[in-house]
């Protein structure tokens, strides 16, 4: 119950940080789509704080709307104010590597508030985002508008695919009552024998990292793949869903090392260092990628049986 | 016709492939699958809005935000630049092995650094290049490439199988939605700590082929000053 409570004070706070993208979109006066802007993060702040509350298919249909938005390319960053690089350097003279500490407290404290306090691991990142304000209010004494100001930043250029993750979950639940595991499941019994674990264990890495490569994107092979294949031939077979879970998605990564659909990752950058061959970064990732790769076959294997 | 059901897959492919917008192209995946699966609209909507509520522990990397955005406001960036600055007489390999360390230990405590802009391209990639320039004199064009290629892959061996291994990060955090709507009870403790083993290989096996790249540039060009001094 207690825990309850808190999650929704916790999404009630990211309401905030929503709203306050939505005004940050609204006053940049150059930007076209600023009110279609708006509305997302608004209507996205709505869900967060009282979606509980409403019946599932008014949020349904709020999560259509807000797609329609960023389909027809309305939902943009607010351009406001971002790093002042002056201020940064001085800083960073000022206070040194102190200002480590609040980060590194970011991911320590969550640890710890998940190990030894009763709220859970969700909401231990929660109050790891507080401990750590807290810090670094007294290592850095910003202005006490700042964690507002930043917050909203940093979220703004993030922008609508922070929600990706979110959305794709959702995605697989609906993907789950349709049966398309099912309908994977059964294509794919017919290359794994009979309780051959090991094979199981080859398709659903190979598969990750084959829908990554295709797709350019681990966070939605994850759901497709591990719904039709990591469920019905490893977790249900006895698997450690722990271990699958997190091996499955870095084995995709894999497959991202090797595409050029991973444009940012791989073919930008090949630009930006001004490279000749614009996939030698993929050239030279492939040996790693695929090393990674039956590392990942192996540990899963052993460790999650 | 059960195949039929496959199309969400196939709208996320082609969206994906296409560039089109993420977050439309997924629903749409869902609400055509749902609809040729037999379900009725409200169905998938609801479907659709109750997990989406109940998934909402997946963005809440949000709560994180104000303090990463504060410290990078106060000089993270730089401090980090200094630190990576201090390995002076290194080889192209050492430069670009101690950048993958710093880049997973980022990425485990949740620095969301855009690596190759802010740090490759102005720190690494001319530090490793001018490693390689004060011991060898110059090397050649596909050496220059092999080296830049090596910076950037760094970076993102670092970031990928790293990032994980934070509690609030997005990728653990779509770990933990995806099983517990599928009814397996995972939390993001657990799935940070699995991650683990995956980040330490992956520093190992790029700080080995950033030790074949300097036994390559050292057999290469180490030879051919011998011989020209002799």
């Amino acid at each position: 119950m207690i825990n309850t409570i808190l999650s929704e004070i916790f999404y009630c706070l990211i309401g905030v940080i929503f709203i306050l993208v939505g005004i940050r979109a609204l006053k940049a006066q150059e930007l076209r789509e600023r009110f279609f802007t708006a509305a997302f993060w608004f209507l996205m702040a709505a869900i967060f704080m009282i979606g509980p509350y409403l019946p599932p298919a008014v949020v349904g249909a709020a999560i259509v709307v807000l797609a329609i938005l960023t389909g027809l390319g309305k939902v943009k960053p607010g351009a406001g104010a971002g790093i002042d690089p002056e201020k940064s350097r001085r800083e960073a003279k000022r206070l040194g590597n102190k200002i480590f500490i609040p980060v590194i407290l970011l991911a320590v404290s969550a640890l710890l508030a998940a190990t030894f306090l009763p709220f859970g691991a969700s909401n231990a990142i929660g109050i790891s985002g507080i401990i750590a304000l807290i810090v670094v209010f007294l290592a850095a004494k910003p202005e006490p508008q700042e964690p507002a100001v930043q917050g909203t930043r940093l979220m703004d250029s993030i922008g609508i695919t922070g929600f990706l993750p979110q959305l794709l979950a959702a995605l697989g639940a609906v993907f789950t009552s349709a049966g398309v595991g099912d309908v994977i499941a059964g294509a794919v019994s017919s290359v794994i024998p009979d309780g051959s674990r090991f094979i199981a264990v080859v398709v659903y890495c190979l598969g990750m990292a084959l829908f990554t490569a295709i797709m350019g994107n681990g966070f939605a092979a994850f759901s497709v793949i591990t719904v039709g294949i990591g469920i019905p031939f490893l977790i249900a077979q006895g698997g450690n869903p722990v271990v699958i879970g997190a091996l499955g998605l870095t084995a995709g990564y894999c497959g991202t090392l090797m595409t050029p659909m991973a444009a940012n990752f791989n073919i930008m950058p090949a630009a930006l260092l001004e490279m000749k061959n614009s996939y030698g970064i993929i050239r030279a990732q492939a040996p790693v990628a695929v090393l990674m790769l039956i590392f990942h076959v192996v540990l899963m294997y052993f460790w999650a049986f | 016709m059960e195949a039929i059901k496959l199309i969400g897959i196939l709208i996320m492919i082609v969206g994906f492939i296409l560039k089109k917008d993420t977050i439309a192209t997924v629903v749409a995946a869902g609400i055509i699958t749902g609809l040729v699966s037999g379900m009725s609209f409200l169905e998938v909507l609801e479907i659709l809005g109750s997990s989406f509520i109940s998934q909402r522990t997946a963005t809440l990397f949000v709560l994180t935000l104000p303090v990463v955005g504060i410290c990078e406001q106060y000089g993270l960036k730089e401090k980090a630049v200094d630190l990576i600055g201090k390995a002076k007489n290194a080889t192209a390999g050492k430069v670009i092995t101690l950048y993958q360390i710093l880049r997973a230990l980022g990425a485990a405590f949740s620095l969301r650094l855009t690596g190759h802009p802010q740090f490759v391209r102005p720190l690494i990639q001319p530090m490793a290049q001018g490693a390689a320039q004060v011991r060898y004199g110059e090397v050649d064009e596909a050496d220059e490439e092999e080296i830049k290629a090596y910076c950037a892959a760094s970076d993102n061996y670092g970031n990928f199988y790293a990032q994980n291994c934070f509690m609030g990060n997005a990728g653990t955090m779509l770990i933990v939605s995806t099983l517990v709507e599928q009814g397996y009870d995972v939390d993001a403790l657990q799935i940070a700590l699995c991650s683990i083993p995956a980040a330490l290989v992956s520093v190992l096996a790029g700080a080995v082929f950033n030790w074949r790249l300097d036994r390559h540039l050292d057999k290469k060009y180490q030879g051919i000053e011998r011989r020209n001094r002799g």
